[in-house]
């Protein structure tokens, strides 16, 4: 599985930042606060959060809907930027970053998925792996070569050439997936990546995301469904902006207990 | 229903009719078919074990004395253990609501604290069953019960955010008199 996720090696992109994992947790969020509006119609939609997620873990956000969680994503993405606290990735500051290089960290350092694909449809699927890994100052043709290699683990190699239109609900998102992979970034974040699909695509999508954590891939899952949930190393529950719970899921019950046999 | 009768006498001392009045409150329909004498028997068994006392009412408001229960110091430990303790992954909506309930009327354990211990126990089952999901065909026999328990516990995963929502309203209302 390790074929999955390459070696994170040090990179030093032009203009961009080098990021460097260590012993330092891949995210940590301190104090993190974002606010809406003011006085009476002031929502503090996340409300000073201390979060460290280290390297290889697989960490879902949990909560009902409005409880701050995408907002929280977006911060940890620099999607958003926080009106209080700090986001460090690798150890580096990235909330105060400027507009370029934010762009920059984006491609090389964050890996997204989105709940409705974002894909570009007049692309192919190899086109929308390839595309961040162009930005990113990949020559064509190592550019298309990784988008093969990372389309072929997530199993579409035969879907490459097809556009998105072509593909059902969950190629669509295995494609976005490989896109969130080609630049090999330190951490993917996923917000509600299975929102949209039916039971058997959702399965395919958390055994998919079952060897990324196997490749020792950082990853982040928002999503209010329990059992995607249940499939991460640990799971944090958001209530009003704050984390109220924080569970990891080492120690599990055998499920033989749950058969009482009376003969 | 040995334990949720005790956890109800641990708030006091209360005979039959009362603790089955209590018990329709927080059973809703479930409850109808529970009659008084069943309480009695229950509380009969107590008495055996040791768990509980009879006492006399002192001095009824109106209408006959009644017989009063209270708990031993044996039944007083016996509730705090209850409340200690996890569902397990067989239990059931309505025991746990029970727990609930008498935890919150005996004062003896926090409604809320019993959620999150609830949740955390069932998402490490939860965990267990979704593992062997994506492990099997759904279209097996075995795949097949896999998807039933999981179902069966995200439902029940989904009915805690229910009741931290009801249990944390009543806890800044000032309990639930």
């Amino acid at each position: 599985m390790s074929r999955l996720v390459g070696g994170r090696a040090r990179r030093t992109g032009a203009g961009g930042p080098a990021l460097r994992p260590g012993a330092e947790p891949v995210l940590r969020a301190t104090a993190l606060s974002r606010v809406y509006g003011r006085g009476e119609s002031l929502v503090r939609a996340v409300d000073g959060v201390d979060l460290d997620v280290p390297a290889g873990q697989t960490l879902a956000v949990t909560g009902p809907s409005g409880c701050g969680k995408s907002t929280l994503l977006q911060l940890l993405g620099g999607l958003d930027r926080p009106t209080g606290g700090q986001v460090r990735l690798a150890g580096r500051r990235i909330d105060h970053l400027g507009e370029r290089a934010l762009a920059g960290l984006r491609r090389r350092g964050i890996g997204f998925v989105f709940q409705d694909f974002h894909l570009m449809d007049e692309l192919s699927a190899a086109e929308n792996v390839e595309l961040p890994a162009l930005l990113a100052g990949a020559s064509p043709r190592t550019a298309r070569d990784r988008a093969a290699a990372i389309l072929d683990r997530v199993g579409l190699a035969g879907r490459a050439r097809h556009l998105p239109s072509e593909l059902s609900g969950g190629q669509r998102q295995r494609v976005a997936i490989a896109r969130a992979l080609v630049n090999e970034p330190l951490v993917v974040l996923a917000d509600e990546p299975t929102g949209n699909l039916d039971s058997a695509a959702t399965h395919d999508i958390l055994r998919l995301f079952g060897e990324l954590r196997a490749a020792g891939q950082t990853l982040v899952v928002v999503t209010h469904d329990e059992r995607v949930a249940a499939t991460a190393d640990r799971v944090v529950s958001l209530r009003d902006g704050t984390l109220v719970d924080d569970t990891r899921l080492g120690e599990t019950t055998p499920l033989g207990a749950l058969l009482s046999w009376e003969g | 229903m040995q334990d949720v009768v005790l956890a109800l006498l641990a708030k006091e001392p209360s005979h039959g009719y009362d603790l089955r009045r209590r018990l329709v409150a927080a059973l809703g329909p479930l409850g109808e078919t529970l009659n008084v004498g069943q309480v009695y028997v229950t509380l009969t068994r107590l008495e055996k074990a040791g768990l509980v006392v009879q006492e006399r009412e002192d001095t009824p408001v109106r209408g006959p004395r009644r017989k009063v229960y209270a708990l031993t110091a044996a039944g007083q430990e016996r509730v705090v253990a209850w409340m200690a303790e996890g569902a397990g992954p067989k239990a059931d909506v309505t025991e746990f609501h029970l727990k609930l309930v008498a935890a919150a009327e005996s004062g003896l354990a926090d409604p809320l604290a019993l959620v999150d211990a609830r949740r955390r126990e069932l998402l490490r089952s939860l965990a267990e069953v979704q593992r062997a999901v994506l492990a099997h065909d759904t279209n097996s026999e075995a795949g097949l019960l896999l998807e039933g328990i999981a179902l069966r516990w995200q439902a029940e995963l989904r009915w805690l955010e229910a009741c931290e929502r009801t249990w944390s309203a009543r806890g800044k209302s000032g309990g639930n008199a």
